[in-house]
C-alpha cells in the first residue's frame, strides 16, 4: 500500500508559518535601515491589514463549507456609505445600526440565492459585489462622505488603549470569535462536515442547506463590520472602500492553509496568512518600488505561496 | 453462432493486492461474435480481471492474447488499440453535447480548416446508429435521453470506435423491461457482426436469454467454463456459492418475539418508480435482511426511511406512533441510524480525522449550549476505537488512511454511538475483506443482542443467512416473498428465489 508521506503533510499544514517566519527575516535583513523592525512599522503592519484579517475570518468559514464569497468587498463599501449618511443625519448609533444591516441584508439574499435557490456562491457573490458597489456609488452620487463624529472614529479607526491601537482590539477579537466557534463549537464542526463531503453531512443529519445559508450571512456580517473600519480610519463612507478585498482575503485563507475546497479551515492560518499579505505590502513600499512592480511582485509571491500550501 | 477460434484468450492470470491473491492463474477466453457471461460473488475478481484487459490494472503474470498475438495492455489507450470497448455502469458520456458528439468525442472530424466538421459528425453517427437498428436523434443532448439510451448511446461510442470487444457491468441494473429487450436486441446485432461481448451479471434469466457461455469465478479461481445449453441454473448457483466459510454460515436460530408492538412498522411505502406500496414490520431485536437484485429498489427504499429521498406516500410508525420522517435529522430523533451504501461518497469525510467523523453525527449528545465537550468526545471515541477494534487505534488519524473494513468499522461506531434503536445497514461488507467481514457480521449480532433492530440490505445471500432472523426477498419495488430465516434451506435455495427461480 502507498502510504502519503506523512511528513509532508505536517509541513503543509505549518507552511504558512515557515513562509512567514521567512519572509519576516527576509524583510529584516533586506530592509533594516529602512526602519522595517522599529515597532511603529510593524503595529502599522498590524493595523493595515485589520480590515481584511476580519473580513478573512468570515471568509475562512464560507470556503471550509466549500463555497466563496465574493461580494465582501462591496458590502464593506456599501456599509461605509450607508454607516456615513445615516450618522450625519440620524446619529451614531443609527449608523453602526444601519451598516450592520447591509450585511444582514446582503448576507441573507446571498444565503437564501445560495442554500434555498441552489445557485452557486459565486455567481451569486459575483452579482452581488456589482449590485452592492453600483448601489454605493449611487445613493452618494459618487462623492464620498465626511464622518465628524468623533466617538465613531475613535472607537472604529484611530482609537488606542494604551500604546495599542484600537483596531487592533477588532481583528484580535474577531480572530478570536473565529477560532472558538470554529474549533470549540457544533457549528464549526457542521460548517467542515458540510464543505468536507456534503452527502455525508447529510446522512448525519446535519442540515447543510442552513450551514451554507449561515456561513453567507456571517461573511457578509463580518464585511459590514470591515466597512466600519473603514470608514473610522479614513474618517469617510466611500463607494471605493474594500474594493478588491475579496481577493485579499480568499488569498490570505488559501495561504493560511485552508483548503479551497472546503472541509478543513484554520482561522490562526488565516490570521497569519492576512499579515503575510500585509507584510508583503509593507516591505515592498518600504524598499520603495512602484505601484506597478509591487503589483507584478505581490502577485507572483500569493500564485507560489498558495501552489506551496495547496492541498493536492 | 460463434464460429471457433478465440478473439481474446487470457491465460494464467494471477493477480495480488497487498500479498492477497484476487486471481489466481485464471484463463478466460471469448470466441468471435459470442456474447460470454462472466459470473461470480462480489470479489471473486470478475471485475478485476475485466481491468486488466482494459488496461487498468497490470497483472503479475500470465498472458493476454488478441485475435491468437501476444499483446500487453497497459494503458486505457493500449486496449483501445486492441478493440476492448468499455461499456461504463457510470457514464463516460458528456451530458452537455449532443449523441453525435458524445459518439466522435476525441476522435473528431475536421474540416479542412481544422474546424470540427459537425455534418460529418452527425451524418456518421447516424450510419452507427441505423447498423445498430436503433432510433435515437443524434442531435440531442445526451442529458434529455433516458438512461437506456445514454446506455446505448455509450455502445454506439465502443462501436463507432471499433470496438471488437465490449465489456458491459450489470448493463440492466437500472433498466426497465422494455428498455431490457431494447439493449439485447442490439447486442444480438453486434454479435453477427462479428462483435464479442463479455457479459457481467447477477441475473440468472438474462443470463440465459442472451449469453452463449459462462465463466464463473470464486475466490480468484476460474471454477467453471460451459455452454450455457449444457449447464442448469442449479450447478451454476453451486458453483457461484461454493462452500462457504461456516462460522459466518451458521445461523443462531434465536427467536424473535412477534407479539409484542413492533418497532418499526410501514405501510403503503412508495418512491417514485423504483419502490412500490410496500409494507412490512420491524420487531425489537430483530434482523430483518432485504433481499434482492442490484436496482430491484431495496437502497431506495431504506433510504426514503431514513428521509433521504422523499416518500411519495406510505405511512411510517414508530413503536406503534405514526411519525413523520422528512429528512436525515426527523429520522434521527425517531433514534434512526443509517450505514450508507457508500462509505467514501456517503457514510465520512475522508479527510477529517476517526475522532470528527464519529463526532459530526454525535454533535448535540457531545456538547452543552453548542460548545463542544472535549472530555466526553475523547472517551467516546476512545470507547468506540476500543469496542469496535479500529485499527490502528489513532483517533486523530485521517479516515482515507485506514483499510476499507476499518474505515466501515468508523461508520459503525459513529452510528452507535447515538444509541439508535433502529439501525439501517446497506450494504455494509461491500469493500472489506473477508476477516472484517465476519467481524461486522458479528457487530451486527451484538447490536441486535442489545435489543436494538436492524434492516440489513446485501448482495451477499451468506450474510444474509448467517445473521437475519427473517428475509424480505425485494423484486421490481415489491416485497416478492416475505421468509422467516428457517424456512430457507441453503444459500442456493435463497439464491433461486432472489432470482425468481421456480424450484
Amino acid at each position: 500500500m502507498k502510504l502519503p508521506n506523512v511528513r509532508n503533510i505536517d509541513l503543509r499544514a505549518t507552511l504558512i508559518y515557515w513562509m512567514f517566519a521567512g519572509i519576516f527575516l527576509f524583510f529584516a535583513i533586506l530592509l533594516y535601515d529602512d526602519g522595517f523592525l522599529q515597532s511603529n512599522n510593524l503595529l502599522n503592519i498590524l493595523r493595515q491589514t485589520a480590515t481584511i484579517t476580519v473580513m478573512a475570518v468570515g471568509m475562512t468559514f464560507v470556503i471550509s463549507a466549500a463555497e466563496i464569497d465574493l461580494s465582501i468587498g462591496g458590502v464593506a463599501g456599501l456599509t461605509s456609505v450607508v454607516c456615513a449618511l445615516m450618522l450625519r443625519d440620524y446619529g451614531l448609533i443609527q449608523g453602526i445600526l444601519g451598516g450592520l444591516a447591509i450585511g444582514l441584508i446582503v448576507g441573507s439574499l446571498n444565503g437564501l440565492l445560495v442554500s434555498r435557490v441552489g445557485i452557486p456562491s459565486f455567481l451569486v457573490t459575483l452579482g452581488m459585489q456589482g449590485v452592492a458597489i453600483g448601489f454605493a456609488a449611487l445613493i452618494t452620487n459618487y462623492y464620498p462622505i465626511p464622518i465628524l463624529n468623533d466617538t465613531f472614529n475613535t472607537l472604529f479607526g484611530s482609537g488606542k488603549i494604551g500604546w495599542f491601537p484600537g483596531l487592533l482590539v477588532w481583528s484580535f477579537t474577531a480572530v478570536i470569535i473565529g477560532w472558538v466557534t470554529l474549533t470549540k463549537t457544533t457549528f464549526g464542526r457542521r460548517v467542515l462536515a458540510t464543505g468536507g463531503n456534503r452527502d455525508a453531512a447529510e446522512f448525519n443529519g446535519i442540515n447543510t442547506k442552513n450551514v451554507k445559508f449561515k456561513v453567507m450571512l456571517i461573511s457578509s456580517v463580518v464585511a459590514s463590520i470591515a466597512g466600519l473600519l473603514y470608514a473610522g480610519r479614513l474618517q469617510t463612507g466611500r463607494y471605493e472602500w474594500g474594493a478588491g478585498d475579496e481577493l485579499s482575503a480568499i488569498a490570505a485563507v488559501i495561504l493560511g492553509g485552508t483548503s479551497l475546497f472546503g472541509g478543513s479551515g484554520t482561522i490562526i492560518g488565516t490570521f497569519f496568512g492576512a499579515l503575510l499579505v500585509g507584510l508583503i505590502n509593507n516591505g515592498l513600499i518600504l524598499a520603495g518600488l512602484p505601484v506597478s512592480q509591487q503589483q507584478i511582485i505581490r502577485g507572483m509571491i500569493i500564485i507560489l505561496a498558495v501552489a506551496l500550501a495547496r492541498k493536492k | 453462432m460463434s464460429s471457433n477460434f478465440n478473439v481474446v484468450e487470457m491465460l494464467d492470470i494471477s493477480k495480488s493486492f497487498f500479498g492477497v491473491k484476487v486471481l489466481d492463474e485464471v484463463c478466460f477466453s471469448v470466441s468471435s461474435g459470442e456474447i460470454h457471461a462472466l459470473a461470480g460473488e462480489n470479489g471473486a475478481g470478475k471485475s478485476t480481471l475485466m481491468k486488466i484487459l482494459q488496461g487498468v490494472y497490470s497483472m503479475d503474470s500470465g498472458e493476454i492474447r488478441i485475435a491468437g498475438k501476444k499483446v500487453s495492455i497497459d494503458t486505457f489507450q493500449d486496449a483501445r488499440k486492441h478493440g476492448i470497448g468499455m461499456v461504463f455502469q457510470e457514464f463516460s458520456l458528456v451530458p452537455e453535447l449532443s449523441v453525435a458528439q458524445n459518439i466522435f468525442l476525441d476522435r473528431e472530424h475536421k474540416n479542412r480548416f481544422g474546424f470540427f466538421d459537425e455534418k460529418v459528425t452527425i451524418s456518421k453517427s447516424r450510419m452507427v446508429m441505423e447498423e445498430l437498428g436503433l432510433a435515437i436523434d443524434v442531435t440531442a443532448k445526451v442529458s434529455t435521453l433516458g438512461r437506456a439510451y445514454q446506455q446505448l448511446t455509450e455502445i454506439a461510442k465502443a462501436i463507432a470506435g471499433d470496438a471488437k470487444i465490449l465489456i458491459l457491468d450489470e448493463p440492466t441494473a437500472s433498466l426497465a423491461k422494455e428498455e431490457v429487450d431494447a439493449l439485447f436486441k442490439v447486442l444480438k446485432q453486434l454479435t453477427l457482426r462479428g462483435v464479442s461481448i463479455v457479459y457481467i451479471s447477477h441475473r440468472m434469466d438474462e443470463i440465459y436469454q442472451i449469453c452463449d457461455r459462462i465463466t464463473i469465478l470464486r475466490d480468484g479461481k476460474k471454477i467453471a467454463v460451459s455452454p450455457l445449453a449444457e449447464i442448469t441454473p442449479q450447478e451454476i448457483i453451486a458453483h457461484i456459492t461454493g462452500r462457504k466459510d461456516v462460522q459466518m454460515l451458521s445461523h443462531e436460530g434465536k427467536s424473535v418475539e412477534r407479539s409484542v408492538v413492533p418497532i418499526f412498522e410501514g405501510i403503503g411505502i412508495c418512491v417514485g418508480e423504483r419502490v412500490n406500496n410496500v409494507s412490512f414490520k420491524l420487531y425489537p431485536g430483530e434482523i430483518l435482511g432485504l433481499a434482492g437484485l442490484m436496482g430491484s429498489g431495496r437502497t431506495e427504499l431504506v433510504r426514503a426511511i431514513f428521509g433521504m429521498d422523499k416518500k411519495d406516500e406510505g405511512i411510517v410508525s414508530i413503536e406503534g406512533k405514526e411519525v413523520s420522517i422528512k429528512s436525515p435529522r426527523d429520522a434521527m430523533s425517531h433514534g434512526i441510524a443509517f450505514i450508507p451504501e457508500d462509505r467514501r461518497r456517503q457514510g465520512l469525510v475522508m479527510e477529517h480525522s476517526v475522532k470528527q467523523n464519529i463526532l459530526s453525527a454525535n454533535l448535540s449528545s457531545l456538547s452543552h449550549l453548542s460548545f463542544l465537550n472535549y472530555t466526553k468526545i475523547n472517551g467516546v471515541v476512545q470507547d468506540a476505537i476500543i469496542n469496535f477494534e479500529v485499527r490502528p487505534a489513532e483517533a486523530n488519524r485521517e479516515v482515507r488512511l485506514f483499510s476499507g473494513g476499518n474505515q466501515q468499522k468508523v461508520v459503525i461506531s459513529k452510528w452507535m454511538a447515538t444509541n439508535p434503536k433502529i439501525v439501517l445497514m446497506d450494504e455494509p461488507t461491500v469493500g472489506v475483506d473477508i476477516g472484517t467481514k465476519v467481524e461486522i457480521m458479528k457487530l451486527v449480532r451484538s447490536i441486535a443482542a442489545e435489543g436494538k433492530s436492524v434492516i440489513l440490505v446485501s448482495s451477499e445471500l451468506p450474510e444474509l443467512l448467517g445473521v437475519c432472523d427473517r428475509i424480505l426477498v425485494i423484486r421490481k419495488g415489491e416485497i416478492a416473498e416475505e421468509l422467516d430465516r428457517r424456512e430457507i434451506r441453503d444459500e442456493d435455495h435463497l439464491q433461486m428465489i432472489v432470482q425468481g427461480i421456480r424450484i
